[in-house]
């Protein structure tokens, strides 16, 4: 299967890239770290054993939609021939963090939502005729407002709203899109954070989604107590979640 | 809901938490600007991965865990978070594995490397440094340096064993070797007294490549140092199993702190006792996959916790072949009167010694027993080290936690030399850990940096 990847440098999806390849997936990269990219490409190659693991990156930023068609063409046309867009990439900061800094909070928001959800616009234009598969990291943190995730949280929360409909529109074409929800997930993006609960290591997140894409499912918590902990969360009342700090 | 950033603590494998705060990045050449000290997965029992007091970050290299390059003929460059396990899933189907590997595969490059990792191997393939081609540091004046064994071979052979000390390892390049097939031949003796052990392990180094002794370490008399005897090899095509083994995809957790109670001398004897005669025959074979030869303790999740919140610690001593028998001797005796020991004891022969400045082996056996943390261990720890300073052996500080400094220093004549090289590369001394200000007379952080 051959896939255009954004965000496989890092975390959860350089999690996914690895087992990707390891089972004998082609990938293109997209990111914004050249370098980075250069690396990933080398490391997924010496993993999977065979040159064309990836067969080549280009540049790609969240907060840049103008360049997202030609470096979609470009991955597209290098592939040949695609069967699925994973996207991984993605902004995060603490809500303190966002609620101080409006211009930080202003990239995340665009990043998250604008940027990625136009991205996925493009990735849809070349996945309906070859019946293909969009997967997108979402968040837990889009499920339900919440006091330490206000702006994030919102991000997230319009993102997994659009993958939805998007689904319900475009199931009936043949396009699978599956929205991933991670819970805490150790990374670099939360080191420091304090650690609830239930917190979840990038690669048993990526076993878990690549099992979701093969059964074609259209959601999927990681890891899946985050399921529950959200069924839960979503059903409180609203006096409690006032009370509550998570 | 629990918080690791409210009161940050960090440990080591033997769980003696200080303060102190780990982090993470995938970007180590980035990150590791203006570090201090650098540790892996914290598989070192004792302080060497810990923060020096006055500064409580340490980075954690194992995000950085990108393979740069594997060739056919085994090279291997890697950044310095790539576990052993990693690896060992990567390279042992196309008939490659590391020459050199410890007993646990949840280990960083980086940090076999700070160690100088022996294992079953050591009396023919020596340490990890032997295997070591280059190194990639950044260095305490803030360049990156690349050293080996023929370019800055100072800084080289002092950071092969060197804890860490000498600046931050980022990228390592190893030599790997060819393996005949995924699996391994292994024979297990049972010796019903320490001479006999000693004995066998001595013959079984001269016919084997990989050897290893358990030791019941708390049964007196004429018993005393009855064990089972482990060697193997690699399996040859030809009569290793068709399929490949399975490597373990998860291990079994230990769900919560045990008890301290749970390591006590009545429990380590019934123990020790069903372990030794759990083996029925005087002698069992057959073919093994190298996870269940090299990493056995592996299958067991957090084993650490098993021994309760105070923790644990390993005294591991090399005695040098000059001692004679009678210096492991005097050590086990020592061991025994002292009822300090768990059901981990382990034997080792140990040959050449290698070049990195602070290597741990030398010829000779090597002793490993872990230990439960009670309030009396740095006296028991203290009097280990008597013997082992009295037949001229020295410790491992890869499993230390309790070594005075006069202890450390009576055992390391080496010291200085390595403090020469050190000092050439990092005259402020920046890179410290909690270890080295303990046991190489490094100050503390004032409080800030």
């Amino acid at each position: 299967m051959q896939y255009v990847f954004v965000g496989a440098t890092r975390g959860m999806g350089r999690a996914l890239a690895r087992r990707m390849v390891a089972r004998g997936d082609t990938l293109f990269l997209l990111g914004r770290d050249a370098e980075g990219l250069d690396r990933c490409a080398t490391d997924l190659r010496a993993r999977a054993g065979r040159e064309d693991a990836v067969v080549g990156v280009g540049a790609l930023d969240l907060l840049q939609p103008d360049g997202f068609g030609p470096a979609v063409d470009a991955a597209v046309a290098a592939l040949g021939s695609v069967d699925g867009f994973v996207v991984s990439a993605g902004l995060f900061a603490p809500g303190p963090a966002l609620e101080a800094d409006l211009a930080l909070a202003e990239r995340v928001l665009r990043a998250n939502f604008t940027g990625t959800i136009l991205l996925c616009e493009h990735a849809r234009r070349h996945l309906l005729p070859s019946k293909g598969q969009l997967v997108v990291f979402s968040s837990v943190a889009g499920d339900r407002g919440r006091k330490p995730i206000a702006i994030y949280g919102a991000s997230k929360a319009g993102l997994s709203h659009y993958l939805e409909s998007v689904d319900h529109r475009f199931a009936a074409d043949g396009l699978r899109v599956l929205t991933v929800k991670p819970g805490f997930v150790r990374t670099a993006m939360t080191a420091g954070l304090p650690e609830p609960p239930f917190a979840g290591e990038p690669d048993a997140v990526a076993k878990r989604v690549l099992a979701a894409m093969d059964a074609g499912k259209p959601v999927v918590y990681a890891p899946a107590i985050w399921a529950l902990v959200m069924l839960v969360i979503r059903l409180l009342p609203r006096f409690v979640m006032r009370r509550v700090g998570f | 809901m629990p918080s690791r950033s409210q009161e940050p603590r960090v440990a080591g494998w033997g769980r003696q938490f200080v303060p102190g705060r780990e982090l993470f990045s995938e970007d180590l050449e980035r990150a590791s600007k203006g570090a201090h000290l650098l540790r892996g997965l914290g598989r070192s029992y004792g302080d060497a991965s810990l923060p020096a007091p006055g500064c409580p970050d340490v980075l954690t290299t194992t995000l950085a865990d990108r393979v740069l390059r594997l060739t056919d003929d085994g090279v291997l460059r890697a950044e310095a978070g790539l576990s052993l396990r990693a690896l060992n899933r990567l390279t042992l189907h196309r008939g490659l594995f590391v020459p050199v590997t410890p007993g646990t595969q949840f280990v960083t490059l980086g940090g076999m490397v700070a160690s100088d990792v022996h294992g079953k191997r050591h009396h023919v393939a020596g340490t990890i440094g032997r295997h070591v081609r280059a190194l990639r540091m950044r260095v305490a004046d803030g360049r990156i340096v690349e050293c080996s064994p023929e370019t800055h071979a100072d800084l080289f052979w002092a950071t092969i064993g060197g804890m860490g000390l000498t600046g931050a390892i980022l990228e390592v390049e190893l030599q790997l070797e060819r393996t005949p097939s995924p699996w391994i031949y292994q024979e297990m003796t049972k010796h019903g007294d320490l001479d006999s052990l000693l004995a066998a392990l001595e013959e079984g180094s001269r016919n084997w490549p990989m050897t290893v002794a358990w030791i019941d370490c708390v049964t007196r008399g004429r018993a005393m140092g009855r064990g089972i005897l482990f060697v193997g090899r690699w399996a040859e095509a030809h009569e290793s199993p068709p399929e490949p083994p399975r490597w373990g995809e998860a291990s079994i957790p230990v769900p919560f702190e045990a008890p301290n109670w749970a390591i006590s001398p009545p429990t380590v004897r019934a123990f020790n006792t069903a372990y030794y005669h759990k083996q029925l025959r005087s002698k069992v074979q057959g073919f093994v996959s190298p996870e269940t030869f090299f990493y056995p303790l592996d299958v067991i999740a957090d084993w650490n916790l098993g021994y309760g919140s105070s923790g644990l610690t390993q005294h591991q001593a090399v005695i040098p072949r000059q001692a004679g028998p009678q210096g492991v001797r005097a050590l086990l005796e020592r061991l025994t009167a002292l009822s300090a020991a768990s059901p981990l004891c382990v034997l080792k022969d140990c040959g050449e010694q290698g070049q990195g400045l602070l290597s741990f082996p030398r010829p000779g056996t090597s002793i490993a027993i872990d230990m439960p943390v009670r309030s009396g261990t740095a006296a028991a720890v203290a009097q280990l080290n008597e013997v082992v300073i009295e037949y001229g052996g020295r410790i491992y500080l890869t499993k230390d936690q309790f070594t005075s400094a006069a202890d450390f220093r009576a055992m390391e004549p080496r010291l200085d030399d390595f403090m020469d090289v050190r000092r050439r590369w990092d005259p402020e001394l920046r890179f410290r850990s909690a270890q080295s200000v303990r046991l190489f007379g490094d100050s503390p952080f004032a409080t800030g940096t």
